[in-house]
């Protein structure tokens, strides 16, 4: 149904030319579900906005090619043929479905949007036939919330009215652009499970962009597998997973976590211990209990895996134990002291034992700041060096969080999102904590960067001898750090076990939901 | 939003007080007075004067009774138009200006807007820079140059438009009102072009545009509303700003408005009509900040709904 031939893109800078796309070519058949996978900046989404016309140009040129699509060649039609084909014939759904979605619209308005303009339907009709789309995607209720804004509906809500809004014309072809990345896993494979349901009742093609091959493993066709701009490797699911030809597909297929870490638990004093905490915000008249009564221990050297979907309260946690938001009652004690009853000054000295890095290493880094600014600035703060001797130990800890001495004097917008989250790791180990919190630390980044950041963590809680609480809506990456998890749900507990107990024999049925929800069951099968 | 509104209004108070208080002990700092002039006056003469207006008590007896008279709404007599009470000037005098700072206002969106929009479609190109420039020499040049500039080419050379006056010949209005409007067109501009370029890099105009929808449609259905809040929110500040600034243009173009009188009250130190306007003019600048805080809010769903809560 489409096939592309040859495609070649490059954007014109003053710095240069950059061959983003090189040469590629693919097909996507009707019925079938073709996957392109790669890492950022592998030039996966460029050549399939290119298709649409969807790249600005310039600085985007179209160097060479073809794209067949039912006979006609889409790099050749006007822009105005395009707009015909655009959301009628070939639809999209995009990555964040938190920005996807016009705010300042009604999600009914948007949704009619492609029917009125493409089919000229009367509103009435538009909006008859969004209420059975909305019905189909699995929106309770849509005739009371057709007329809300994107705002009242959470990720995964919208990404599903993203999904009736790309099939209200009822397209031949749907182009996916890392529909899930975004997303919670549990909510992840309710969204894959969708989209295979809707694209098997339509007997669409979708082109599926993506960099995690574990997210396609249960629902793909065909794999395209591309790096720098070139086809890596193209092939069948099966002959891609099976006997994967290429170094670099199978670099992609061991950056997919599985299997957990062997060691037997430490044997040690109890080194935090929370006891009945409460951290409720107050919303209006009412209060959300984002952490309800929520006890557990972690040992010295232990690494406690906090797991949960969003809203489940646990970056909460996270921070009521930094004291970083208010917390409404219970105690958090910490080698034997209350943290909860320390005032500002003995509070700040026991900041450099407690410390944490964040999820979005773009947002939690001061843009403004050399790297060697962001770490000095804690051992400078914490008294820990003086301007002499500070200079040893920051290139010390660039050593240690593997980024070369000569990055020193950049700043934050000049490093990949893997080289922040490591600037932000050093930033959170150069005080020497005994105890680090781990905000969700992977979940921005590429699997390949992913994997090299759980080994560097790794490897750094044995170096330091850390205590770290590691959160994440991921089992399978929890799976590789943790000796013990603690499941969380609407700011209770579930469930807390050891790793490998948790897995092989979860007792409650949310967590077997969690862990029927991490993607590449179809792969796991293989394995076995 | 009642108990926003009612909050705003609340925290007014204390604001129009240090504005009354610090302008009554300024103006009264200030050397001379409403009765001293070059003809000598007779001491008896002055010190009836002085006692008909309340200037023979103390300044802080003074300050008192002036303030139990603004609770009334009774902004005192004008010393310098005998018979006449400030607030009947001010009457006067405000709904000229504020005609002229409502069409100057008009100039400001208009051209502003469009301008900025246009801009903002290309970025960086002479689509953008031109408007911009223009905007940028708006900025730059007052009121008193630029009214001037336009008497002489449409008024003198061209003979298209009078050159003064308010109301008594057609058209007369038109220069005023570009005049003053021109600085605050620019600032609207430059607003409404960086709100735009914000908006239109949002992932859901990529959306819009996967959609299949002309350019034109993506802008005006999806852009122009998220585009133009930081304008909306300017509003407020730009009218009282307009307002009170509209007394050079009041006088290039011998308009009787309030900004003449407030001109003319300072240079004959003619207290009560000073702090009157001061007063006046405050009330003003507080309700449109408040009013365009309230319309930005309500333009964005997400507020609005937090806002109806309140």
């Amino acid at each position: 149904m489409l096939t592309v031939e040859n495609l070649g893109i490059s954007f014109v800078t003053r710095m240069g030319t950059n061959k983003a796309v090189d040469g590629i070519s693919f097909t996507v058949e009707a019925g079938k579900i073709t996957a392109i996978i790669g890492e950022s900046g592998s030039g996966k989404s460029v050549a399939c906005y290119s298709l649409l016309g969807l790249i600005p140009q310039p600085p985007g040129r179209i160097d060479s090619g073809r794209a067949l699509f039912e006979g006609q060649d889409l790099l050749q039609l006007t822009e105005a043929q395009l707009r015909e084909t655009r959301g009628r014939d070939i639809a999209m759904v995009f990555q964040d479905p938190m920005t996807c979605l016009n705010p300042y619209m009604t999600v009914g308005n948007q949704l009619m949007e492609p029917l009125r303009y493409h089919k000229k339907v009367s509103k009435a009709q538009a909006r008859e036939r969004a209420l059975e789309l909305l019905e189909e995607v699995g929106i309770r209720d849509p005739a009371s919330t057709i007329d809300n804004y994107p705002h009242q509906f959470s990720g995964g809500m919208r990404q599903r009215v993203m999904i009736a809004m790309a099939l209200i014309n009822e397209p031949k072809l749907l182009i996916a652009d890392e529909p899930t990345t975004a997303l919670d896993v549990t909510i992840q494979a309710q969204i894959l499970e969708l989209l295979a349901a809707l694209q098997k009742k339509r007997n669409i093609g979708i082109l599926f962009i993506s960099h995690d091959l574990a997210v396609v493993a249960d629902i793909a066709d065909t794999i395209v597998v591309m790096q720098e701009g070139k086809i890596v490797e193209t092939g069948n699911r099966d002959d891609i997973f099976r006997h994967a030809q290429q170094p670099y597909t199978q670099k992609l297929l061991r950056a997919i976590p599985t299997g957990g870490k062997s060691e037997v638990l430490p044997k040690s004093e109890t080194l935090l211990s929370i006891r009945n905490l409460s951290t409720w915000f107050r919303q209006g008249k009412t209060h959300v209990k984002a952490v309800d009564d929520v006890s557990f221990e972690i040992r010295r050297g232990e690494v406690l895996g906090l797991v949960g979907e969003s809203g489940s309260g646990k970056s909460t946690i996270g921070r009521s134990i930094l004291r970083l938001v208010p917390i409404t009652s219970g105690e958090v004690i910490f080698d034997g002291t209350d943290i909860t009853a320390l005032a500002a000054r003995e509070l700040k000295n026991m900041r450099s034992r407690l410390q944490i890095i964040f999820q979005d290493p773009f947002a939690s880094l001061n843009p403004r700041m050399t790297v060697f600014d962001t770490l000095a600035e804690p051992l400078l703060l914490h008294g820990l060096d003086n301007r002499s001797t500070v200079g040893a130990s920051v290139l010390r800890l660039m050593d240690d969080v593997g980024l070369a001495r000569s990055f020193v004097r950049k700043y934050p917008h000049e490093f990949s999102g893997g080289q922040r989250q490591r600037i932000a790791i050093g930033r959170a180990l150069a005080t020497r904590p005994e105890f680090v919190v781990a905000d969700e630390p992977v979940s921005a980044l590429d699997v390949t960067i992913q994997a090299q950041i759980l080994d560097l963590m790794r490897e750094l809680g044995k170096e330091y001898s850390l205590t770290i609480l590691f959160i994440s809506h991921d089992l399978a990456v929890v799976r590789k750090l943790a000796d013990r998890i603690v499941v969380l749900q609407k700011g209770k507990i579930v469930e807390q076990a050891r790793t490998s107990e948790l897995f092989e024999q979860p007792q409650q049925p949310y967590t077997r939901q969690l862990l029927q929800s991490i993607p590449g069951r179809a792969l796991r099968a293989n394995a076995t | 939003m009642w108990r926003f509104v009612g909050y705003r209004l609340l925290q007014a108070i204390p604001v129009l007080l240090v504005v009354i208080t610090v302008t009554f002990f300024l103006v009264r700092a200030a050397p001379g007075g409403p009765f001293s002039s070059e003809k000598a006056v007779i001491p008896e003469v002055k010190a009836a004067l002085e006692a008909q207006y309340g200037l023979n008590l103390t300044l802080f007896q003074q300050y008192t009774s002036y303030l139990s008279d603004l609770t009334k709404g009774d902004l005192g007599p004008s010393f310098k138009y005998p018979g006449r009470s400030v607030n009947e000037l001010i009457a006067a005098g405000f709904p000229v200006t504020a005609e002229l700072g409502f069409y100057a206002l008009l100039v400001a969106l208009s051209i502003g807007g469009v301008a900025g929009i246009i801009a903002s479609l290309r970025p960086n190109t002479a689509q953008d820079y031109i408007p911009m420039s223009a905007a940028m020499i708006g900025i730059c040049m007052p009121s008193f140059l630029l009214g001037p500039i336009l008497i002489l080419v449409f008024g003198i050379y061209l003979e298209w438009l009078p050159v003064s006056g308010w109301g008594d010949i057609p058209g007369d209005k038109i220069l005023p009102a570009v005049t003053l409007g021109s600085t605050y067109a620019a600032y609207v501009a430059r607003l409404s072009r960086a709100g735009m370029l914000e908006v239109m890099s949002q992932d859901y105009i990529r959306t819009a545009r996967a959609k299949g929808l002309p350019e034109w449609q993506v802008v005006t259905r999806h852009a122009l509303r998220g585009g133009l809040i930081p304008v909306v929110a300017f509003l407020g500040p730009a009218f009282a700003g307009l307002l009170s600034g509209s007394f050079v243009v009041e006088t290039i173009f011998q308009i009787p408005g309030l900004g003449r009188f407030y001109v003319q009250a300072a240079f004959n130190r003619d207290y009560t009509m000073i702090l009157g306007a001061t007063v006046f003019l405050a009330t003003l600048i507080v309700v449109f900040n408040l009013l365009s805080d309230i319309l930005a809010a309500w333009m964005n769903p997400r507020l609005r709904a937090q806002f109806a809560e309140q």
